[in-house]
């Protein structure tokens, strides 16, 4: 394994484990469309920031992607709460709408600009991401997406770690946490536009469609088999972490993309899981039968 | 010092423009254990939601202590209806009852040995402590409303909020309640009960509200239930059939989940 090798490895880790923890959280809330609309809808903040800074690394970028992101999840309750249109339709309309608009901005402005097509935005390209190393002094610190997702990532970490019990209390019980006088606006956006961010700066790597299987497969994977969420935490990682290792070999073996590859590995593990389930609960209606 | 435990003044709520509740006013006292009653689907659990602002009123206000609520939620713990949450949620007993100590501003702290201590005590008051590591889908409809129950107990409040707690419950159960609410009683806190039936442990309210969308009567128990009072509030569905059925149901067949068993 070289160092390329590695590099990849670790930039597809740093991804899986950010949607991994925010993923558990969406699954819990039942706003696993949320993200996949999230995901799609962050585009026209991606194309705006482009053109602002003309450049992918900016904080312009963080900021056009949070904004949508919110932005997204507003107009989806607008539709859906004052409208009183159903949710799924309200997530249907809002970021197929603005997944559009993102794509005829590329078409108007960009140019055909090689860093900004539509393949790469819907499926990404992990295995070219260690061409853009990242060298100062003559010492390697890493590729570029990796950099970029590194920040996100320990964000991730802090949010998830620090603001443990609003998460737990704003998934579990909404209701009751408001009638505590928690602030469940801020909880609720505060998260949405982590999940904005973290999409967005895995947008090169694994794109719009893929990462939502990041965000939902391990966790679900991990949400059949314990009874408490600091597990579920932590399954979930070692769900996504298994299919990303195993996922990169298998891309390289077989010579197709890595992202998919490490998607179709945890969707293979969450039906293992399945099975697995299943045969424990038949297996102890057999032993009770005995 | 003041005398009410909750003022509720020209309070309207409305969804999508249909009156749920229509022009309500009353005053309630404290110290005692108050009946929100009426029918399905005449406002008393959005009167409820309303008191605790958890949604917007049409026209009206609501008091608590005869101040805004924000500046005394700490005084109020609000027990929502079981159906309001999934239970198949990764926690397990004594997670969710801590979660009543969770507070505003205070959420990035951790829990004190305090909080833990007041949590386990609370899981004891309501007889759950030897299931308090179990997840919650794990528990019957009784045993899961008693989670809520020891949830708003570990918040030391002054007055209890609790919407239909009876629903769906076993014998058990609703003996363990009715014991809690005489003993909060006697400790001087105010309990306020949505209700739907008058049948069944109507004799434990000191204090009753009767309510169909708008305010029918309200007043010390003794005072309140009359006949006349009884068919405004629910009109044709107290004819002598739903009596009969009422009866039945409460004295031969007590209501009980589906699978429970006491192991």
């Amino acid at each position: 394994m070289g160092i390329n090798d590695l590099l990849t490895l670790i930039t597809a880790l740093l991804i899986a484990w950010s949607c991994s923890l925010l993923g558990c959280f969406l699954v819990l809330r039942k706003a696993v469309m949320v993200g996949d609309a999230i995901s799609h809808s962050v585009l026209p903040g991606i194309v705006i920031a482009y053109l602002v800074s003309s450049n992918f690394n900016s904080v312009f970028m963080l900021i056009g992607a949070a904004f949508f992101g919110v932005f997204t999840t507003v107009i989806i309750d607008f539709f859906h709460k004052k409208l009183k249109l159903q949710e799924d339709a309200s997530i249907g309309i809002t970021f197929t709408w603005l997944f559009a608009l993102g794509v005829i901005l590329i078409a108007l402005f960009t140019d055909g600009n090689a860093d900004l097509d539509q393949d790469c935005v819907l499926f990404g390209e992990l295995g070219t991401t260690f061409l853009d190393k990242v060298i100062y002094n003559g010492r390697l610190f890493g590729t570029r997406s990796m950099l970029m997702i590194l920040p996100v990532f320990i964000l991730v970490v802090l949010f998830v770690v620090v603001g443990f019990k609003g998460l737990q209390i704003l998934s579990f019980h909404e209701e009751f946490a408001k009638s505590k006088g928690i602030n469940v606006n801020f909880w609720h956006y505060s998260f949405m536009a982590l999940v904005s961010i973290t999409t967005v700066m895995s947008f090169e790597s694994v794109g719009a469609v893929l990462v939502v299987g990041l965000l939902v497969i391990p966790p679900a994977t991990s949400y059949l088999l314990v009874e408490r969420l600091i597990p579920m935490l932590w399954l979930s990682c070692l769900v996504s972490t298994i299919s990303s290792l195993l996922g990169y070999f298998a891309s390289i073996y077989f010579d197709v993309s890595i992202s998919s590859m490490i998607v179709v590995t945890s969707g293979a593990i969450f039906i293992l899981v399945i099975i697995y389930t299943k045969l424990k609960i038949a297996f102890r209606k057999k032993i009770v039968n005995l | 010092m003041s005398q009410n435990s909750i003022e509720v003044h020209n309070l309207s709520v409305a969804y999508n423009r249909i009156p749920v509740l229509w022009d309500i006013d009353f005053e309630l006292p404290k110290g005692q254990i108050i009946g929100i009653v009426g029918p399905n689907g005449s406002g008393k659990s959005t009167l409820l939601k309303a008191i605790m602002g958890l949604i917007p009123l049409s026209s009206g206000f609501a008091k608590i202590f005869d101040k805004e609520l924000d500046l005394v939620r700490e005084r109020v713990a609000y027990v929502p209806q079981r159906e309001s949450v999934d239970w198949d949620f990764p926690a397990t007993v004594e997670d969710v009852v801590r979660m009543g100590r969770y507070k505003k501003g205070k959420l990035f702290n951790r829990l004190s040995s305090i909080d833990k201590h007041l949590a386990s005590e609370a899981i004891e008051k309501v007889k759950l402590t030897p299931y308090k590591d179990r997840q919650i889908s794990q528990l019957s409809g009784g045993q899961q409303q008693r989670v809520f129950l020891a949830r708003a107990l570990t918040q030391g409040a002054d007055m209890y909020v609790m919407d239909e707690p009876f629903v769906g419950v076993d014998v058990a159960t609703e003996k363990t309640i009715l014991e809690l609410l005489i003993s909060m009683k006697n400790e001087g806190k105010t309990v306020v009960i949505v209700h739907h039936d008058l049948q069944t442990v109507s004799d434990s309210f000191d204090y009753l509200v009767l309510l169909n969308t708008r305010l029918i009567a309200h007043g010390p128990t003794k005072e309140i239930l009359t006949e006349e009072n009884l068919q405004a509030t629910y009109g044709g569905q107290l004819n002598l059939l739903s009596k009969i059925r009422n009866i039945i149901k409460n004295k031969d067949f007590p209501m009980r989940e589906k699978g429970f068993e006491d192991k």
